[in-house]
């Protein structure tokens, strides 16, 4: 009876209504658009994952959970940071909650470990992963990120350390895995195109106890850049100064090295360290003047890259959800409608290019103390920064991914 | 040469961090045979309580911090010793999966408790500053850990060699069936004992915070070390945790800066050697 | 009845991709993939008495191996998992011999730490490893022109396997070899003094429980088609170790039932209690304190007081 009282409708609606209408009804009587997020909420990383649930719920509750007149279920699953497992939770919330896309995952190897599955499932993935290559080499049709590549906002950054700061020589220094090694290539890249070098590149394992052993080490410079991740750029930090060092060398600082997440603990010794990053709580533009009090009221302290990773990414899917008229069901138009979207964020203005990567501000930021808490204050904007940067998209893909030894150093001393 | 001398503290100073971690281990392991795999989540929750002491009791200084958390974790292991490790008997494998268990559970805990953000430990004011000498800066509070380190082995020293219950304890290591048979109260012994090596793993997380912060991971990152310096120097041996942590304190500082390539082995290589040639370690008396 | 039990459990087994959804499959496969790599731990820690904690390394090198002799040498499925299974073998064949000069904590030690270096390996040779981005498998092998890519054609290779795993594991243990074996555990200088050659019947089993931990890892890198570090770290080793531990070390059920247990904890649960570490832990505590030999010993015990209570 039911069944067939639905059909009814849908006949009607098909014939007798006017396009307009036809959405808004099926709107009504369709289930809700399931949203999976892919997030850590233990071990090491957990600081992240759990910034990038609350933001994203707080998006949510602000839309009353409809996004484009449609109601939005949210389903959040732990991977823990470890690839085998994020590749289980993205299957459980594929498989058993029938979720239509997915935000996240938080970490590189995470995408990594299930990009192969994202494009069997096709499901529409906005990821906060910043690795490189799901959207060059091997560009991932299913992916869109809103955040950045690892060296989206490295490459700014080391123009900027040459011809602003008027740096010459410089040391590198960063966590031993992809995102550290591809951040400190695409810096090294634009600082020595500048004309600066970098005399030395130092990789700690990502799991060192004590940098002391590091610090030790640095050569004279005249400033360092930090690729850190997590807590190890904030441990760092502190034991620069412990060593005295942070008079004598300026500090640097890649777009997690000094988050806001960090710096909520971090005292004077973080005064005056630039960064760069595509977000900073202190930018200071419509929508952001609203989330960053909003959410710093909500959880007592700033919003920072994580937060603001899924935050946008839910403007994106929104803005997507509205082109489409709010139908996911055809997963290669919404998809299409994802990378086509513009829309203006907490993070400014974002739009993707045809591999599926944002074209958005880039900010140089200084830490301030500000109405008494420690700042990332925007101190000059790069805008509509691509991926490639400057450089033609197809010669920069032709050569080899950003890694440990490409591009190849030429001015290091040992 | 600056290179040489700073490093050369540098290993000091890991080495001396070591020993505030690696010391409990072994002390528990040669009267109890217990492998304690929740040590490092007993040095991260003493990390916490101390910083979490810092921020909410004002004009606490590191030291009490370092005693505040010391007798906690200590009271927390004698709980865990009394309700939980008591009934194992000697059953290894019990032991580790309850071990391995508590340190889930504290670390759960811990992450609940005080969030994923690292929590910065401030070192005294007077100990801030780099001493300066010879063109040379190095961390004072680094010199200052060395000293706590060279404190607690003498304390240790002097508990074990010149009073009662350590005379005790160096019985029940030797030969614990003697031990009892000439009514030492092994029971209280061991809860004694257990709570003592709980406690300088509580303080020695609050010691090193100005260095490491407590942040979530610190558990696992943290038991390795200590399984390598009480695996090198030998079980039980106290002299055997010194020395085996000064020793790991060079390979490690040495080994990183001039092999760096070799970073992430750099600590596994000599242990598998020593293991390999010297199953009981450099001081061992007992077989592991 | 209890060849009764053991149909019915072989039926449900078998039909269980007719009735489950494709989540439930693969939760079933990478329960069987646990399973074998905890049965092969168990030969170690239950029958030769030696606590292993880098059980990881011939998982973890087995799925590499043939990752990469299928990415890099451009090898068919099978003479890459002929190489990776021989490779990973022989490892274990030379990890034995050094390991096996400590029992006890040590013994413990140098497995972790051998472990550790293939772990430390893996993140930092990169030109072999890709690193921390990790190596990806282009598909699942097609055995005699199977295809693998469904949930339910993978569930019932891995089962197949699983069946042959555990039948040969069974065989291994009840022999006469095994019961040396045992013997060598619980009066390792008594069997010395009989003659026994305790060192060679610890490095055979050594060997053989490398050679099964390697097939896990064939059957892990199949299923995930990515291999990472992390499935060479300590985490990898100590949930091996916890479910063997927790199932009842020492006995072939155990195993199999801790590592269901686990997987279902990890990847089940915890979609719905937020601190499933702490459960974790719990769940721990409770069986050493409930049932110390483990689940199943321990269930055992507990039914058949129950029975002899009855008249």
């Amino acid at each position: 009876m039911k069944l067939s009282r639905r059909t009814l409708i849908k006949g009607i609606a098909g014939a007798g209504l006017t396009a307009v209408a036809a959405p808004t009804l099926l709107a009504q009587t369709s289930e809700a658009v399931r949203v999976g997020l892919l997030t850590v909420k233990t071990g090491p990383l957990a600081s992240g994952g759990i910034d990038m649930e609350r933001a994203l719920q707080m998006y949510l509750k602000e839309k009353g959970s409809t996004l484009a007149g449609r109601k939005v279920e949210l389903i959040v699953a732990d991977t823990a940071g470890v690839p085998a497992t994020a590749r289980t939770k993205t299957q459980e919330l594929v498989e058993k909650n029938n979720v239509h896309c997915l935000i996240g995952p938080l970490a590189a190897f995470e995408a990594l470990a299930i990009d192969d599955y994202i494009r069997q499932a096709q499901i529409p993935t906005l990821s906060v992963a910043a690795a490189e290559d799901m959207t060059q080499r091997k560009a991932n049709p299913w992916f869109v990120r809103a955040t950045s590549t690892s060296s989206q906002c490295a490459h700014p950054l080391g123009e900027y350390c040459a011809k602003e700061l008027g740096y010459k020589r410089m040391i590198t220094i960063a966590d031993d895995i992809a995102y550290g090694h591809e951040m400190c290539a695409g810096f090294l890249r634009t600082f020595e195109e500048n004309g600066g070098k970098i005399v030395q590149k130092l990789f700690p394992p990502l799991t060192a106890p004590d940098y002391g052993t590091y610090i030790a080490q640095l050569k004279n410079a005249d400033a360092i850049f930090l690729g850190f991740a997590g807590s190890n750029g904030f441990r760092f930090v502190r034991q620069l100064v412990e060593y005295g060092l942070k008079d004598k060398l300026a500090v640097i600082g890649g777009m997690t090295a000094l988050d806001e997440a960090v710096l909520r603990n971090m005292g004077d010794e973080a005064l005056g360290i630039v960064t760069t990053c595509w977000y900073s709580a202190d930018y200071d533009e419509p929508i952001n003047r609203v989330f960053a009090p909003a959410f710093r009221k909500e959880f007592g302290y700033d919003p920072g890259f994580y937060a603001a990773a899924t935050y946008t990414e839910a403007a994106v899917l929104e803005a997507a959800l509205q082109e489409t008229g709010g139908k996911v069901d055809d997963k290669a138009a919404f998809m299409a409608a994802l990378k086509a979207t513009e829309v203006e964020t907490a993070r400014g203005p974002v739009k993707f290019d045809k591999y599926g990567n944002v074209v958005g501000n880039v900010y140089i930021r200084k830490v301030v103390r500000k109405d008494g808490r420690l700042v990332n204050q925007v101190i000059k904007t790069y805008p509509n920064v691509s991926q490639f940067w400057t450089y033609d998209p197809d010669a920069f893909l032709k050569a080899p991914v950003y890694s440990r030894d490409y591009p190849p150093a030429a001015n290091l001393e040992n | 040469m600056q290179f040489w001398i700073i490093q050369t503290l540098n290993s000091l100073a890991f080495g001396g961090l070591l020993f505030l971690l690696a010391s409990g281990f072994s002390l528990i392991f040669g009267l109890m045979r217990l492998a304690n795999l929740a040590h490092g989540a007993f040095f991260m929750l003493g990390a916490y309580l101390g910083a979490a002491a810092i921020r909410s009791i004002p004009g606490l200084d590191l030291w009490s911090a370092a005693l505040l958390a010391g007798f906690s974790v200590a009271a927390a292991g004698g709980l865990l010793e009394r309700l939980v490790l008591r009934r194992l008997g000697s059953n290894p494998l019990g032991q580790v999966l309850v071990t391995l268990g508590i340190s889930f559970i504290i670390a759960d805990a811990c992450l609940m408790l005080w969030g994923g953000d690292p929590i910065p430990m401030p070192a005294p004011d007077y100990l801030r500053r780099p001493i300066l000498f010879a063109g040379i800066a190095f961390p004072a509070y680094r010199f200052a850990v060395v000293a706590c380190a060279i404190v607690a082995a003498l304390g240790l020293y002097l508990l074990l060699e010149r009073t009662r219950i350590g005379a005790m304890i160096r019985a029940g290591v030797d030969d614990m069936d003697m031990a009892r048979a000439i009514g030492i109260p092994v029971s209280k012994l061991f809860t004694a004992v257990f709570c003592l090596g709980a406690g300088i793993a509580g303080a020695g997380g609050v010691l090193g915070g100005p260095i490491l912060s407590a942040y979530p991971g610190l558990d696992a990152d943290m038991l390795p070390l200590a399984l390598i310096v009480v695996i090198l120097g030998g079980v039980g041996s106290l002299l055997g945790a010194f020395v085996g942590s000064f020793i790991i304190g060079f390979i490690y500082t040495f080994g990183t800066a001039l092999l760096p390539d070799l970073a992430y082995v750099i600590l596994f290589l000599p242990m598998i050697v020593v293991i390999a040639f010297r199953p009981q370690g450099l001081f061992g008396r007992l077989r592991a | 009845m209890r060849t009764v039990l053991l149909l019915l459990t072989a039926v449900v087994l078998a039909s269980l991709p007719l009735f489950a959804g494709t989540f439930y499959i693969n939760l079933a496969s990478q329960i069987l993939i646990a399973a074998i790599f905890a049965l092969s731990l168990n030969l170690l820690v239950g029958y030769a008495g030696l606590t292993s904690l880098g059980h990881a390394s011939f998982l973890g090198f087995a799925a590499y191996a043939s990752a990469w002799a299928s990415t890099n040498l451009g090898l068919g499925f099978a003479p890459a998992a002929l190489l990776s299974i021989t490779t990973t073998t022989l490892m274990a064949a030379c990890f034995g011999l050094i390991a096996l000069r400590a029992t006890g904590l040590g013994f413990l030690m140098i497995t972790l730490a051998l472990s550790q270096v293939l772990w430390g390996l893996a993140y930092r040779w990169a030109s072999l490893t890709n690193g921390d981005n990790g190596l990806t498998l282009a598909g699942r092998p097609a055995p005699f022109g199977i295809a693998l890519d469904g949930a339910g054609a993978y569930y019932w290779f891995t089962l197949a396997v699983f069946a042959a795993a555990f039948t040969l594991m069974a065989v291994f243990v009840s022999s006469a070899f095994g019961s040396a074996l045992k013997g060598t555990r619980d009066q390792p200088r008594r069997m010395a003094a009989l003659g026994y050659n305790v060192w060679l019947i610890r490095w055979i089993t050594f060997v053989y429980a490398g050679f099964w931990g390697g097939v896990a890892g064939l059957l892990y890198v199949y299923y995930h088609r990515y291999i990472h570090p992390t499935s060479l770290s300590i985490t990898t080793s100590a949930e091996g170790l916890l479910g063997v531990i927790a199932g009842g070390s020492g006995t072939l059920g155990g195993p199999v039932i801790g590592a269901g247990l686990l997987v279902l904890l990890k990847n089940y649960a915890s979609a719905y209690i937020e601190r499933w570490n702490m459960l974790l832990g719990f769940v721990f505590l409770f069986i050493v304190l409930v049932i110390p030999e483990g689940i199943v010993p321990g269930v055992r015990r507990l039914l058949s007081r129950k029975g002899s209570g009855k008249p």
